[in-house]
């Protein structure tokens, strides 16, 4: 940051918010040292042993000091790290395979490697402490090789996160006190990182390629909403800056959706567990649009049994007694694998067997999990509603609702996620009772883009007037079978000025995370039906997403009001 | 030589909480103290102040574990650690 050029780096905004602040690099992850490689030239056996001991004790160190800044639980798990770091067996083993002639770096990789193993192999609860022991080897390792240690930068002043991508074990640790705003060179709109930016309200730009060149000390200006970062900011950026900060707080959501005319839009929540689910209940959420049932099943072994499915979707139906929940039945394959249903060698998992689809190679999987649906129901007063992710076919649709109705449960429905689904919904829904269009898949199979690539980031935007047209053609058939209820639960759903146009296009309900409720609630009580029309007629005419949210954007002078 | 048999009092067992509290007061003693498990030789017992040592024994609630010392101040040693062993550190 030698001089003070001003410089702009476009990406996509996936998460409003207009802010200036410092970047702060997220480290390179530490890469494996070569196996067994030799002391560096120069080195004894006395001095790599001596070099070992100060890194452990420098990462002790700054550990201890990171665990009297925190409190409760964390402080609990800094301390143990710090303990783990300067641990004197673990040190015994790395200093004999110095002594027989190893390099420090690799010594220390090797014997904390053992140590994992053997913790991973006692299962349960030790086994998810072997990642606390490699986290600690790749911080003494970096310490070792002098480059920043792993993980969200530690800073004691807020600061604008710069990544090349987000894993979701480093957002786990963001602290949304100290990250100002996430600004990723590659990810798209449905990445892991645009997904936990627009949950704590984050603004963050995916996608922004050229962003590589940011380094700590930057100042940057992040604009969310036109997805854009300025190094070394003028006036101008900061006069923006300063309006968003002052923009009129948000109402809190009084738990109805509706538009300027009345016509009412249930708002409800997405959510993928019981605690989630009383969160969105406190939020004003309507019922659950979005029940994701894979948080019973991800990283699981085996199938969970019956007792334990029935305790997990009784504890979100309990959170919405009267009210509305939309379980979605599992959805397992491509991001989301699972051993027992999944084929891990397929080439092509978006295309491959997953959602629905593992009902046909794993048959009785679903069939359980809707007799666990069933008894849960059975036990609350929250009215259920089944769905089943990946449906192709009308003849998928009707053998679902077969198996819905053959445990005993009321409302059959399908998701609307590939372009064959979304042709078809009026027979379709011939055969069941509703449809919810998850945007993020539909997007991806519509525009032919895998939704986890940055490059392909602008063909993947629900603005995509294709992915608007799949939406209406949804809508149409919905009509034509007898006006059967269509939902969003895709991410869409979330962005304010794409609910109108959702809406627009006939869309009864919306949901997604409950931080966009009051968002969305606000921009949509400013118009009316009619101009809802309009807008998503203006949109399905555009020729291309930019063009399509612009022009709608233009329209709903609210959002800027609000700063969204 | 001073010896004890403790019973893990932690629900989890010896996992990271426990085993920190545990392995800092270990370390912090005039004299070097071995844990192992009661089903386990002398020989191979493991420096009880190394918490991946002590996380790797694999103690879980109720597993029954022998420490040993020697020298001056063994014997007040062993006893203060055991307390230590035996509290539920997780209902605090």
């Amino acid at each position: 940051m030698s001089t003070h050029k001003v410089e702009k780096f476009s990406g996509v905004g996936v998460s409003a918010g207009r802010v200036i602040g410092t970047v702060r690099r997220m480290p390179d992850a530490i890469q494996a040292p070569a196996d067994g490689a030799p002391l560096p030239e120069g080195a004894t056996i006395d001095s790599e042993t001596a070099r070992l001991a100060q890194a452990t004790q420098a990462v002790a160190a700054q550990l201890k000091a990171r665990a009297a800044l925190a409190t409760g639980d964390a402080q609990a798990v800094l301390k143990a790290t710090a303990l783990m770091a300067s641990d004197k067996s673990l040190l015994k083993s790395a200093t004999k395979l110095v002594a027989s002639g190893t390099c420090a770096e690799s010594a220390l990789w090797e014997a904390a490697d053992a140590v994992a193993t053997q913790l991973s192999a006692l299962g349960g609860y030790m086994a998810e402490r072997a990642g606390d022991v490699l986290d600690v080897r790749a911080r003494i390792v970096a310490e070792l090789r002098g480059v920043p240690a792993p993980g969200i930068p530690d800073s004691e002043t807020p600061f604008v996160l710069v990544a090349v991508d987000l894993a979701p074990a480093d957002t786990a640790t963001l602290d949304p006190a100290k990250v100002l705003a996430l600004v990723t060179s590659d990810g798209g709109p449905q990445s892991h990182t645009a997904i936990i930016a627009r949950s704590l309200g984050l603004p963050a730009i995916v996608a922004a390629s050229d962003t590589t060149a940011l380094v700590d000390g930057d100042v940057v200006y992040v604009d969310g909403i036109d997805g854009l970062v300025v190094r070394n900011p003028t006036e101008v950026e900061s006069a923006t800056a300063r309006t968003y900060a002052n923009r009129e707080q948000l109402p809190e959501f009084d738990g109805r959706g509706v538009l300027a005319d009345g016509h009412r839009v249930p708002l409800l929540a997405n959510v993928g567990s019981g605690t989630d689910a009383q969160a969105a209940a406190k939020a004003g959420a309507e019922g659950v649009g979005l029940l994701r049932t894979e948080f019973c099943f991800l990283g699981r072994e085996k199938e969970p049994s019956h007792e334990e499915q029935v305790a997990a979707y009784g504890a979100v139906f309990e959170a919405f007694a009267q009210k509305k929940v939309v379980v979605r039945t599992l959805d397992a394959g491509a991001d989301k694998p699972l051993p027992f249903l999944t084929d891990s060698t397929e080439p092509n998992p978006a295309l491959g067997v997953r959602g629905y689809r593992t009902d046909t190679t794993s048959p009785g999987v679903l069939a359980r999990q809707l007799t666990a649906i069933s008894e849960a129901a059975a036990n609350h007063q929250a009215e259920v509603w089944t769905m089943a992710p990946m449906i192709s076919t009308p003849a998928e649709a009707q053998d679902f609702a077969a198996l819905v109705r053959t445990a005993n449960l009321a409302t059959a429905g399908v998701m609307i996620e590939v372009p064959s689904a979304a042709l078809m919904a009026e027979r379709i829904l011939e055969r069941c009772d509703f449809v919810s269009i998850g945007t993020n898949d539909l997007t991806q199979y519509t525009m032919a883009a895998d939704r986890q690539l940055g490059s392909l980031a602008e063909l993947n935007d629900p603005w995509q007037p294709a992915v608007l047209h799949m939406i209406a053609a949804t809508s149409a058939g919905a009509q034509g079978a007898g006006a059967k209820p269509v939902g969003v639960c895709g991410e869409a759903a979330a962005d304010p000025a794409l609910a109108v146009v959702l809406v627009g296009l006939g869309v009864n309900t919306l949901s997604m995370n409950k931080r966009a409720l009051s968002p969305v609630a606000a921009v949509l009580r400013t118009v009316d039906l009619a101009t809802a029309q309009k807008l998503a007629q203006l949109a399905l005419r555009a020729a291309s997403a930019e063009e399509a949210r612009s022009l709608v954007r233009a329209q709903l002078p609210e959002l800027d009001r609000f700063g969204l | 030589m001073a010896e004890r048999t403790a019973i893990i009092g932690s629900r989890v067992g010896l996992h990271a909480r426990p085993a920190a509290i545990f392995a800092e007061a270990a370390g912090e003693l005039p004299v070097e103290v071995t844990i192992a498990l009661e089903t386990e030789p002398s020989e191979d017992a493991l420096d009880a102040s190394s918490i991946l040592s002590l996380m790797g024994l694999g103690a879980e609630y109720g597993t029954k574990v022998v420490l040993r010392a020697e020298g001056e101040g063994a014997e007040e040693a062993l006893d203060q650690l055991v307390k230590i062993l035996e509290i539920d550190h997780d209902s605090e």
